[in-house]
């Protein structure tokens, strides 16, 4: 009987006992994790300090002003902001149901073999460069997009936002009315986002638990009940999640954007007609050119930009990781 | 008393002998994983109204037979079947019949319990309902829903908080759940996979005691590893064998009583009486 260890009632320091080899392993592996955070936050910092001096100048009129004629001293975000969420709103509406059918399709319905097939092709698409789409979007979807325009907007325009300012139903309509807008942009855009909400939607429905998949199945339940019983609950937070990431990412999409819309800065609620602007098409678009102060103020634009990202994904990655399936699940 | 329990389900197709309730008969099953036969050629008649059990050491094939039995079985990937399985006289993987209405009339319950995390305990008992398309008015929901868990034996306990979620349930609570949900579609023959292997001796007894009665309406298959169980709660018995690298057999068939007093096969009585498995 030890009496000095039963003497002493207090909690113990327990060793760890790791090992020199242990202790590098752990001493590297936690400086490469706080290193991406130290990235993330010598960017915004870097961004931060470099549109002080335009903020400064403008104060709140930044954001409220919409012209960008930094030549006349006239510089403000409203339109292509607006334009910015335009450009990622349309693209989720379209990707959205796209990237959760490709998911559900994937993971519930392909043969063992399509599965395979189709996950590949789910990620090659994500491998295309974005310049790809912008070409794509620009030569082949836009002359056939513009006409799904003109339907919108002759059958549609008791919408504001499907209006158009000219008559969709003249016999020589004003084909350049319905081209270079956001929609069209949005369309491209859509292309880029699926892949990435679909893949992460597909990676949470495949963990959706067998034993209740199996409770599903042996009460009768169809393939389509299954989904609606087992796989949307368990996947809800995998779903929302997925479509933040891709909202994300369609808000800072440049390229292809740059590529098709033409440049308009103005309040334009009117999806569908020509011209829109966004944040990444404005600062690549004027970046060459700039002089100093001109600079400033894009990388101030730039500044609001990674802020909305960062905001939109971090909310995603709280979704992610808080549903049930969260382990594992990439982001 | 709810009139279910008075007049048992009759199926309007099924021939006269058969007015009470269903009987189960696999003819020549034999089942495959990846190529590799786990059953060879097994023949089993499961009579209505009674409890057969399956026992047998891990790995005899006889949860694989017991999901033939629902074809649950080819939900797998890469398993396979032969033979036949007569519901009333109808082979249930005959051409042209609908694999979904077979899983709806021969009802299962697993081995771990496994009620609908997102749904209240009301919503788990008549998920299958919704499931198989049926539309009900809230008075038929609520006599439903008592009527199962109070054959599941577990009304009493939930009765004040059928809204709350069935995750919230104790493990035997669960499977008592689940066994209600399962009741809830009214199927012929309930199929029980080890249905008490993770629970404590406590809701193990309440579970024998809830398949006791409900032999009294409709066909029960339960697979266990328990011979105390097989031997409380079946009628007749059924003993899996697989000797090393041979698939799956039936060695021993007969009343319960049988088989464990009085069994033929020396394998059967070194079995029963704990001298392997």
């Amino acid at each position: 009987m030890d009496g000095s260890a039963s003497a002493l009632d207090e909690p113990r320091n327990i060793d760890q006992g790791l090992s020199r080899s242990d202790r590098v392993f752990v001493t590297s592996a936690r400086s490469v994790g706080v290193f991406v955070f130290v990235l993330v936050a010598a960017i915004g910092l870097f961004l931060g300090y470099q549109a002080l001096p335009t903020l400064h100048h403008y104060g709140f009129r930044f954001f409220t002003e919409t012209q960008w004629v930094p030549e006349r001293n006239i510089v403000g975000l409203a339109a292509v902001l607006l334009g910015t969420v335009e450009v990622a709103l349309i693209a989720l509406a379209v990707g959205f149901p796209l990237a959760l059918f490709t998911a559900l399709f994937v993971s519930e319905y392909a043969p063992a073999r399509v599965r395979t097939a189709c996950v590949s092709l789910i990620d090659l698409m994500a491998a295309v460069p974005s310049i790809i789409y912008g070409l794509w979007g620009f030569f082949l979807l836009q002359p056939r997009a513009m006409l799904v325009a003109r339907f919108l907007a002759q059958h549609f325009s008791f919408i504001p936002f499907f209006r158009v300012d000219t008559d969709p139903n003249a016999a020589a309509w004003a084909q350049s009315k319905f081209t270079a807008s956001a929609f069209i942009a949005g369309l491209a855009v859509s292309m880029m986002v699926i892949p990435l909400a679909a893949a992460i939607m597909r990676g949470v429905f495949a963990q959706a638990p067998l034993g209740e998949r199996e409770a599903a199945k042996a009460l009768g339940a169809t393939r389509w009940g299954v989904i609606k019983t087992v796989v949307l609950p368990f996947g809800r937070r995998g779903i929302i999640g997925g479509t933040m990431l891709a909202l994300g990412r369609a808000l800072g999409e440049t390229i292809a954007v740059a590529l098709i819309i033409s440049p308009a800065f103005e309040i334009k609620w009117h999806v569908l007609s020509v011209g829109t602007a966004t944040v990444s098409a404005l600062i690549a678009g004027r970046f060459g050119e700039a002089t100093h102060a001109q600079l400033s103020a894009l990388l101030a634009a730039g500044f609001v930009l990674f802020a909305m990202t960062l905001g939109v994904n971090t909310v995603a990655a709280v979704f992610v990781n808080r549903s049930r399936s969260g382990e594992g699940s990439e982001i | 008393m709810t009139s279910t329990l008075l007049d048992p389900p009759v199926e309007a197709t099924a021939p006269a002998p058969f007015a009470e309730a269903s009987h189960l008969e696999a003819r020549a099953v034999s089942a495959w994983y990846a190529g590799h036969k786990v059953l060879a050629r097994v023949s089993l008649t499961m009579p209505g109204n009674s409890v057969t059990a399956l026992i047998g050491p891990s790995g005899c094939g006889k949860s694989t037979f017991l999901r033939i039995l629902n074809r649950m079985h080819e939900t797998t990937p890469g398993a396979q079947m032969a033979g036949e399985v007569l519901l009333d006289g109808e082979d249930i993987y005959a051409a042209g019949r609908r694999v979904n209405d077979t899983r709806r009339r021969i009802g299962m319950v697993f081995q771990k319990p496994n009620p609908f995390p997102a749904m209240s305990i009301g919503d788990n008992v008549v998920a299958g309902l919704k499931l198989t398309g049926a539309r009900l008015k809230r008075s038929e929901r609520d006599a439903v829903i008592q009527r199962c868990l109070s054959r599941a034996g577990l009304w009493n306990e939930v009765k004040d908080r059928l809204d709350r979620a069935g995750s919230s349930l104790s493990g035997g609570q669960q499977q008592r759940l689940c066994i209600a949900r399962s009741l809830a579609v009214d199927p012929d023959v309930l199929l029980m996979d080890e249905p008490c292997s993770a629970l404590d001796p406590t809701s193990t007894l309440r579970i024998e005691e809830t398949i006791h009665e409900l032999a009294a309406t409709m066909t029960i298959v339960i697979v266990t590893h328990n011979m105390q169980q097989a031997a409380r709660v079946s009628d007749s018995c059924a003993f899996f064998l697989a000797t090393e690298g041979n698939p799956g057999v039936i060695v021993e068939y007969g009343t319960t009583d049988q088989v464990f007093h009085a069994p033929v096969d020396p394998r059967t009585n070194d079995y029963v009486n704990g001298r392997f498995g």
